[in-house]
């Protein structure tokens, strides 16, 4: 995790009693209430993913990986939003992100390609996996047809 | 933060952060805690 972090983040913390002038000038800025309250802050200081609660390692990991790919995805880099989501289910399958990024490397693999097979591969694969979660449920209306596909991108 | 709280070397003040984070095209991660330090 360490190395993670160090390669993609500044950390910076703020302790609720500790630093009580700091954090209740950065969470009043940011909206924290909580604690541990996790934000992904561009160097621009906007807040661009938010982790509230504690997560085991491979689940904090697999959420701020998410952040990262949501990202990109938000900047039209879809093929590199691909490749995260798609790293995220490789590297981390057991954790809650696993699903929405499965649910979200379908989508912008439609977005970069403009081929609605790719969603409909994407709810196939929902049935192989995480059957249970939310983002299962999201992808089947993908798997009617290209019809259906199509419908979804609007 | 989960796991490994001991082994990030944490900066305390954001702005400061910004910065190095603008020069070394990285982000913040920004940690509202309060675990002992």
């Amino acid at each position: 995790m360490v190395a993670f972090v160090s390669e993609n983040f500044v950390p910076v913390r703020v302790h609720v009693r500790e630093q009580a002038d700091e954090f209740k000038r950065l969470g009043e800025r940011y909206g924290a209430q909580w604690t541990p309250t996790i934000l992904l802050i561009n160097p621009a200081g906007e807040e661009r993913y938010r982790i509230e609660g504690f997560l085991p390692t491979e689940d904090f990991l697999a959420q701020l990986s998410l952040g990262l790919a949501h990202d990109a995805f938000a900047k039209s880099n879809f093929a590199e939003a691909e490749r995260r989501f798609a790293d995220i289910v490789e590297r981390y399958p057991d954790t809650e992100a696993a699903a929405e990024a499965l649910y979200w490397a379908g989508v912008a693999r439609y977005k970069a390609t403009d081929d609605p097979s790719a969603l409909a591969e994407t709810a196939r694969q929902f049935k192989k996996r995480y059957q249970k979660s939310s983002w299962a449920k999201k992808a089947s209306v993908w798997d009617r047809d290209e019809g259906s596909a199509a419908t979804a991108r609007q | 933060m989960a796991g490994e709280k001991g082994a990030i070397s944490w900066s305390y003040k954001l702005e400061a952060a910004l910065e190095q984070a603008r020069s070394s095209k990285k982000w913040v991660l920004l940690d509202f805690t309060a675990a002992p330090m």
